[in-house]
């Protein structure tokens, strides 16, 4: 029965993708793109990956739009019109071709959900095994990603922060300062005047920000984690500016917090490798933080998911406020 | 119904390539990293598809002692990162185009080139 | 008594997705925006709360009831106040309702 429903869901996961790049208006496309997000997350959680399910709806569906958005409200809303042209023709055909080559080579691979097929050989038993002897938490996603391999999320959350520090350079070119300021805008783009949309959001808004701090500090019991509740919160606020205008936002939670948080967050990562260190262990090998190495584990994934859950609200808000900023 | 274990790997294929196409054949630059975004949950979709074990659940062992199948939770923790940093990524591409209209008034790509050739 | 919940919770389920199906037609089928509008209402009012009212039947009394009710309340809030805004801006942009030829053969309509 579920085999009908996934192959539903996936049939349709390719009828919103021909969707998206056929639409000429790019409102419909990127609203188009949310619910390819959606559909995404729901595919994700069939096939077993909670974790990845909820980070695609908080990002994909959640962020990702916004920003689109946002980046909307200063470009052209609609695609020029498209002539019929012969170059169009010709990557039709590569793409198909490409496309009919991979369906072809799909034959020789393992069968989706063969439990001997060589992924399934390699770490992951190991991995399954070892998190309750080593670790002691229950989610061995959140075991792996904070503790096996700690390394690439540490790189993960760098890269995070560049692109974040990167957007901001791109689009405080022309004023001074890196930083959105925090003068008035002359238009207040607030929703204040939709008085349904403004009390309703007013009231979600808390249990948004406390489903957010859930997910931080559930992560090691079910599924969540630091990049999960960074979205979510980062959502919340984003929901804020939008319903009391930009400038409320900015007082609550000022540009240069937001940097710092972001900054923060990633050194927090950075400081407690080093702590590691500096305690006689390896870099990130959070066993020496406690007298008990199943303790120490578990303190150091909890910071670092904290380091993870500051670092993404720090710089998805600041990109966010850096678009908004540009409009004005 | 052997034949339908390979259902994934297609969609995985269809998306790359409609992403792919995209990104070539779309002369608008909001379009095209529409395209790069599908073209990059195509890749996110087949790491998850690898990591399903028939008859497994989500890789969160509340009874050690239990005897149960887990989904493999490493490609899990590679994508779950993935999809965060393609967030950044896709933003910094949004700052580029909205800099571009800035400088060209334009966000087609055939446009930008032609003005550039012309100064 | 198992057996009664059960044919209800089933009852439940089914009776959402058909209001599910219902309103996918209706915001394919009908003339207009307005009208697309309120037959799409219906997927995030009566659907959701007929299948995760059938939901909670099947999980009885326990955490995940409580959740499936918080989802539930979350929709029933969230739903009409997303259809409230896109109705209200639709007006507000100056959105007529009817199909042309209504509009064309309603007497009170300036003829163009």
């Amino acid at each position: 029965m579920i085999v009908v429903f996934s192959l539903f869901l996936l049939s349709l996961l390719v009828v919103t993708a021909i969707a998206i790049v056929r639409s000429e208006n790019l409102f419909s496309a990127v609203m188009l793109s949310g619910i390819f997000s959606l559909l995404m997350a729901l595919n994700f959680f069939i096939l077993d990956a909670a974790d990845v399910a909820l980070t695609e709806a908080a990002v994909g569906a959640g962020v990702s739009t916004v920003l689109l958005l946002g980046a909307l409200a200063l470009t052209p809303t609609e695609e020029r019109r498209r002539k019929r042209e012969r170059k169009v023709a010709a990557t039709l055909v590569t793409v198909t071709m490409i496309f009919l080559a991979i369906s072809y080579a799909s034959f020789d691979q393992p069968r989706i959900g063969d439990p001997d097929a060589p992924v399934h050989r390699h770490v992951a038993p190991w991995y399954l095994e070892q998190t309750p002897e080593l670790i002691d938490i229950p989610n061995v996603v959140t075991a792996v990603l904070g503790s096996f391999r700690g390394y690439d999320t540490l790189g993960e959350v760098y890269v995070v922060l560049t692109a974040g520090i990167g957007v901001l350079f791109l689009l405080s070119a022309g004023r001074p300062g890196l930083l959105p300021h925090r003068r008035e805008p002359r238009i207040e783009s607030s929703l204040k005047s939709h008085l349904i949309p403004h009390v309703v959001g007013r009231v979600l808004i808390p249990f948004i920000v406390l489903f957010g701090l859930y997910v931080q500090f559930h992560g090691e019991y079910g599924p969540g984690g630091g990049f999960q509740a960074g979205a979510i919160i980062a959502a919340g606020i984003i929901l804020f500016a939008l319903l009391e205008g930009e400038g409320a936002a900015l007082k609550v939670l000022p540009p240069r917090v937001l940097v710092g948080l972001a900054i923060g967050g990633a050194l927090l990562y950075l400081l407690v490798g080093v702590a590691c260190m500096l305690l006689g262990g390896n870099f990130l090998d959070y066993s020496v933080l406690a007298a008990d190495p199943v303790t120490g584990q578990q303190i150091g994934i909890i910071l670092i998911e904290l380091g993870v859950g500051l670092a993404v609200t720090g710089t998805l808000l600041s990109i966010f406020h850096a678009f908004a900023a540009r409009e004005q | 119904m052997e034949i339908l274990g390979l259902y994934n790997y297609w969609v995985f294929g269809a998306l790359l390539m409609i992403g792919f196409f995209a990104l070539i054949a779309r002369q608008n630059l909001v379009k095209k990293l529409l395209g790069l975004s599908i073209f990059q949950s195509a890749v996110f979709l087949l790491y998850i598809s690898l990591a399903k074990v028939e008859g497994g659940t989500a890789p969160i062992i509340l009874d050690p002692t239990a005897a149960e199948i887990f989904s493999n939770p490493l490609p899990q923790v590679l994508i779950l990162t993935a999809i965060v940093v393609g967030i950044s990524t896709t933003a910094l591409g949004l700052a580029i185009v909205v800099r571009i209209r800035e400088a060209y008034d334009t966000i087609e790509d055939d446009e930008i080139r032609r003005l550039d050739r012309r100064s | 008594m198992a057996i009664v919940l059960d044919a209800l919770s089933w009852a439940m389920l089914v009776g959402g997705a058909l209001f599910v199906l219902i309103g996918g037609i209706g915001a394919l089928r009908m003339p207009d925006f307005f009208t697309r509008m309120h037959a799409s209402s219906l997927t995030d009012s009566l659907g959701p709360m007929l299948v995760l009212g059938g939901l909670a039947l099947q999980s009885g009394w326990s955490l995940e009831t409580v959740k499936v009710l918080a989802i539930l309340l979350f929709l029933l809030i969230t739903g009409p106040t997303a259809t409230y805004a896109l109705g209200h801006a639709a007006s507000v942009a100056g959105l007529k309702g009817g199909t042309r030829e209504y509009r064309a053969s309603d007497p009170r309509e300036p003829r163009a």
